[in-house]
Formats: structure tokens, C-alpha cells, sequence
């Protein structure tokens, strides 16, 4: 990494400016020594809590783990059921559909909403906290609020939808439409979030290019074409990498999911994070629902590798 | 865009308008809930924002029947305990990998970074079975030690501290101030704009987490608040006047929080670093 290698040089000038022999090897040492000492308690740390439970989780689907604590080696059984398993399989289906549809709704609200307030309005800076407020209240709260906005009949939103003349609708009730629901309210939660990673990114891009469009008479969308768009392109690739990996990973989902829905109706918002916390807490079919876990690890390190690739290293350059 | 050409005013005032009608769209759920929190049962569902007859019982309610104070008094414990010790840590740690020099510094860095990208969700079931093994099953250990460890605030706090000018160590290096005066009188105090962020942040963030305290915890005395108020809700299911007072009171200190530091947050937010 590029930052690491610059930091070396510099401290190799550094080192170069003390006397050098014994006392440059023993100093050598003594970082060694500190620098051990301080990364200790959380490289241990990660280690234990992170590390360990993510080698578990790939050798725990080779066996049967029950609840009190019977442990059978049952090779890849796990993985064959899985395969074979209806209702895993439609989770990973919903879990692709809603994944899709929260990057890309997520990427284009949250980014012309960046748009917007980076434009010199007043009050932008109370608007621009307006939009990240919901981002600050927990997802469980989040849940219990949409739950009783969208209330069958009675709820806000389907009061204003009758009084439209638009007609009231089981937006949670209905399979049709629970998933669309959750995606919506993802987006509405993290919008905010992206749209100041997206305003970090536009105020990166020199000013001068747009004082030579407007010399030059480009209308706004040649501007945004030309010029905000290619220069935007690290940020945008940041977005659409984190929100993936966080969709597929159930950051936000589950919790919302756990208090709006419960997977239904019909399984029709049964991620794949969910369904496997069901077969492990509901059922105590850890080994299972661990076979199912390193499924979605291996799909993680798939987006991982392919991350470090596309970006060249976590440096989210193009061209 | 100066404001030379008068043309211009009106397309920011509308611009003005549209943002401001987004944004009231996007807190209306928010002022709903502290609405549908001062209305009676009889008219929690009617549509006015203002309660005709505005009240506090669902806030005495909750407080009465619930032991809602002990569940806030666990979160701010639990919350409060893992942000000290992470930041802690995670200023030592990212010291070092910032400024030392030590054999496998960059694989170590690249190792803490990816861990980045397992989400609890993923590493449940072993996460739960090891701390389990370990004997912290249903305690105040397994709901704090497990949540310290994120190499978010890490990584964060390790470009952070790229920025700062060498030369301030190295005076103190000249003072004969070893590593650790290094760390704690220099390096701390010149970090804390960033300290306060994260402070913010991982407080917030534990005060939100529901996932590990639902699956760590069954005994009722140790529950944190969000698992407390799903739970309050599958209990009463209909009595919304109730359920947006706990989710109220559940809200209000992480909004209390955000309006505080919002310039922080969101400062640390914006160079959360992905160059």
C-alpha cells in the first residue's frame, strides 16, 4: 500500500539522522518491542472475536452441533442439504433481488441528494443533518416506526394513499410488495450516510474545471457528464463496493427484518442472514445453519478479492 | 456560482424548496413517532402531527411496567465500557501501525483491514458458540469484550495519525520521552478531534446493536434497550401509543448525541478514507 511505503521512507530518514552501529540496532529493537506491545491487545482481540468464529464458521458446517452440545462429524451432509434445501435456496434468491435493488436505489438517491445540497442554498447545513438524522436512530426503532406508519388501514401512509384515491395497501402483509418495503426503508435509513460520502467526493473535484464549463456555456448535465461524473468515479466505486458488501452481509438488514417482518409473509423477506439465524436459535441446528454461514463467507471473499482487484489494492483508482 | 447574475436566485430558491420538502419527508418518520408517543390510545391513529390531547402516560407506562430505567442503565454501562477500552486499544494499535517500524507491519495492517469485511451476522453462530465456551454466556463480559474489537476505528485512527507532522515526535523523542510518553503525550492529545468522533461513534453504534445482545443475552436483567423494546412489542402488539414512547425514550439520547457532535461525525464520516 502506497500509504505504508511512504511512511517507511520517512522513517528510514529518520533513522538515518542517529548515530548509527549498536545503539541504531538496539533502538530497532526497542520499536520492535512497542510496536508489539501496543498492537497486542487488539490483534488478539480481532483474533479471538473475529479471526477464530470465521475459521469456526468454515470447519462447523462438517458437523452436527446440537444445542447441548452433542457434536457429530457428519462431512459435507450439511452442504448436500443445504443444495437441497427450497427455502435456503429462495433466501439467497431474495437476498440477490434485495441487494440489486437497495445498491442501485441506494447509489441514485443518495447521490442526487449529494447533488442537491451541494448546491448553495440556505440552511444547507441543516438540511444536509435533515437527511442524515435517520441514520442516527437505531434500526429496531427504525422497524417499529415504518411498522406503524404502514399500519394495514389505519396507518399514515395508506390514509394518505386512500385519500388520494390511490388505494391502501398490506405493505408488510402482502408478498408482493414486504420486500420492496424493506428496501425502501434501507434506503431512507442510509441515504444520508452515502450522501456525505458522495458530498466528500464532490468537494474533492477543483472548482476551476467548473469555472471552465461555465465559460465554455456547458449546460448542467454536460457538466455533470463531463466532469462530476469521471472525476467521481473513486467515490462511487467506494459506494457501490461498501453497500454491496454490507446488503450481502445483513448490516442493516436484519434488524429490520427481525422487527418488521420475520422473514415473511411467505418467506418473501427471508434473507439469507435470516434464515440461518433461524435454523441456529430456533431450531439449534447450529451445524447447519453454520454450513449455510460459510456459503455466504465464501460469496464475501469472492467480493473481497474482486474488491482488492478491481481497486488495485484498496486504492480505488480508475484508469 | 456567485451570486453576480440576479437570474440565478430563482432557481436556488427553488432548489431551496425541493431540498427542504426532501428533507422534511425524510424526518417526518422520526417527528410521527414523537407525535404518536403524546397521544392517548384513542388517537394514536388519527392523522393530526399535534396531539389534540397531548399526555405523558405512555411515558409513565413504559417506565412502570417495564423496567425500562434498568434497561438504559445496562445500555449506557455496556455502551460507555466498550467505547473507552476500543478507543484505548484501537489508539495504541494504530499508533504503532502508523509510525513504527516492525517486521510484517503491512501484512498485519492488510490482515486487520479485511476483517473489515466479516459482519457479525456472518460469524454468528461460532462467535456465539466460543463466547458461550468461554463462559460468558448471559453475563455483562459477553456483551462488552466481543463488541470492542473493530477495526474500523483502527483503520481510521492509522491515517489519522499519517498526518501528523514526524517533527512533533521527534522533539519528543529529544525530551527522552520512550514509545509510550510519545503516545500519551503527543500523539493523544493531538488526536483528540478524532477521539471525540469515534467516541461518538462507537457509542452510538453500541447503543444501537441489537443482533449480539439479543443472541448473548436470555436473562432479562442484562437485556440492552433495542432488545428490549422488540421484545416490548411482540408484547403489546397493538398498543402503538406505548411502543412509539419506548421507541421515543430509545431514540432520543442518539439523536441528542448526533445534534451535539454532528460537525465531527460527520467530518470523520467524509474522511473515513477511501483514497
Amino acid at each position: 500500500m502506497s500509504a505504508g511505503t511512504t511512511a517507511e521512507t520517512k522513517t528510514e530518514n529518520h533513522q538515518n539522522g542517529k548515530p548509527p552501529g549498536r545503539r541504531r540496532l538496539s533502538r530497532r529493537h526497542r520499536e520492535w518491542l512497542a510496536a508489539s506491545l501496543f498492537v497486542f491487545p487488539d490483534t488478539l482481540g480481532l483474533l479471538v472475536f473475529v479471526g477464530i468464529p470465521m475459521v469456526l464458521a468454515l470447519a462447523m458446517g462438517l458437523f452436527n452441533v446440537s444445542g447441548f452440545g452433542g457434536i457429530t462429524f457428519v462431512g459435507l451432509a450439511n452442504y448436500e442439504r443445504m443444495l437441497s434445501d427450497s427455502l435456503f435456496l429462495e433466501s439467497l434468491k431474495v437476498t440477490v433481488i434485495y441487494v440489486v435493488s437497495f445498491v442501485v436505489g441506494n447509489f441514485v438517491i443518495s447521490l442526487a441528494l449529494a447533488l442537491l445540497v451541494k448546491q448553495k442554498i440556505p440552511f444547507v447545513g441543516v438540511l444536509r443533518s435533515m437527511f442524515f438524522l435517520p441514520y442516527v436512530v437505531s434500526l429496531v426503532v427504525i422497524g417499529l416506526v415504518w411498522k406503524f406508519m404502514l399500519l394495514d388501514q389505519v396507518g399514515i401512509v395508506n390514509r394518505i394513499l386512500e385519500a388520494l384515491g390511490l388505494g391502501s395497501h398490506s405493505w408488510l402483509g402482502n408478498p408482493r410488495f414486504a420486500l420492496a418495503t424493506v428496501v425502501a426503508v434501507s434506503i431512507w435509513f442510509l441515504m444520508g450516510y452515502y450522501m456525505v460520502i458522495f458530498l466528500a467526493g464532490l468537494q474533492e473535484i477543483p472548482q476551476e474545471y467548473y469555472d471552465a464549463a461555465k465559460v465554455d456555456g456547458a449546460r448542467s448535465w454536460q457538466t455533470f457528464r463531463h466532469i462530476t461524473w469521471p472525476l467521481l468515479k473513486p467515490t462511487s466505486f467506494f459506494v457501490l463496493i461498501v453497500s454491496t458488501i454490507s446488503g450481502v452481509a445483513g448490516f442493516q438488514t436484519f434488524d429490520l427484518i427481525y422487527v418488521m417482518t420475520t422473514g415473511g409473509p411467505a418467506n418473501s423477506t427471508s434473507l439469507g442472514i435470516f434464515y440461518i439465524y433461524q435454523q441456529a436459535f430456533q431450531f439449534n441446528d447450529y451445524g447447519y445453519a453454520a454450513a449455510m454461514a460459510s456459503f455466504l463467507v465464501l460469496i464475501l471473499l469472492i467480493a473481497t478479492a474482486a474488491m482488492f482487484i478491481l481497486t488495485r489494492g484498496g486504492r480505488f483508482e480508475t484508469d | 456560482m456567485r451570486p453576480t447574475n440576479l437570474s440565478l436566485q430563482p432557481t436556488r430558491m427553488a432548489l431551496f424548496m425541493l431540498a427542504l420538502v426532501l428533507a422534511l419527508l425524510t424526518i417526518f418518520p422520526l417527528l410521527w413517532m414523537v407525535s404518536g408517543a403524546f397521544k392517548g390510545p384513542g388517537e394514536v391513529n388519527s392523522l393530526n402531527l399535534i396531539p389534540t390531547h397531548p399526555t405523558l402516560g405512555n411515558f409513565a407506562y413504559v417506565f412502570t411496567r417495564v423496567p425500562f430505567l434498568r434497561y438504559m442503565l445496562n445500555t449506557f454501562f455496556v455502551a460507555g465500557t466498550v467505547t473507552v477500552v476500543a478507543l484505548f486499544f484501537h489508539t495504541m494499535a494504530a499508533y504503532a501501525l502508523a509510525r513504527l517500524r516492525f517486521p510484517g507491519r503491512d501484512i498485519l495492517f492488510f490482515a486487520i483491514f479485511s476483517t473489515l469485511l466479516v459482519a457479525l451476522p456472518v460469524i454468528l453462530v461460532p462467535l456465539f458458540i466460543l463466547v458461550k465456551t468461554l463462559g460468558m454466556l448471559n453475563s455483562y463480559w459477553g456483551l462488552i469484550v466481543p463488541a470492542i474489537f473493530n477495526a474500523f476505528g483502527i483503520f481510521l485512527l492509522r491515517q489519522y495519525y499519517q498526518g501528523i507532522p514526524r517533527e512533533l515526535e521527534d522533539a519528543a523523542f529529544v525530551d527522552g520521552c520512550g514509545y509510550w510518553g510519545v503516545y500519551r503525550h503527543v500523539i493523544l492529545p493531538l488526536s483528540r478531534p478524532m477521539i471525540a468522533a469515534l467516541f461518538v461513534f462507537f457509542f452510538l453504534a453500541n447503543w444501537n446493536s441489537f443482533l449480539w445482545p439479543l443472541t448473548i443475552t436470555q436473562n432479562q436483567n442484562l437485556w440492552m434497550i433495542q432488545v428490549a423494546i422488540a421484545s416490548f412489542q411482540t408484547q403489546y402488539a397493538a398498543a402503538w401509543n406505548y411502543i412509539m414512547a419506548a421507541a421515543t425514550v430509545t431514540a432520543l439520547p442518539t439523536m441528542a448525541l448526533f445534534f451535539i457532535f454532528q460537525r465531527q461525525l460527520i467530518e470523520s464520516i467524509k474522511t473515513s478514507g477511501f483514497k
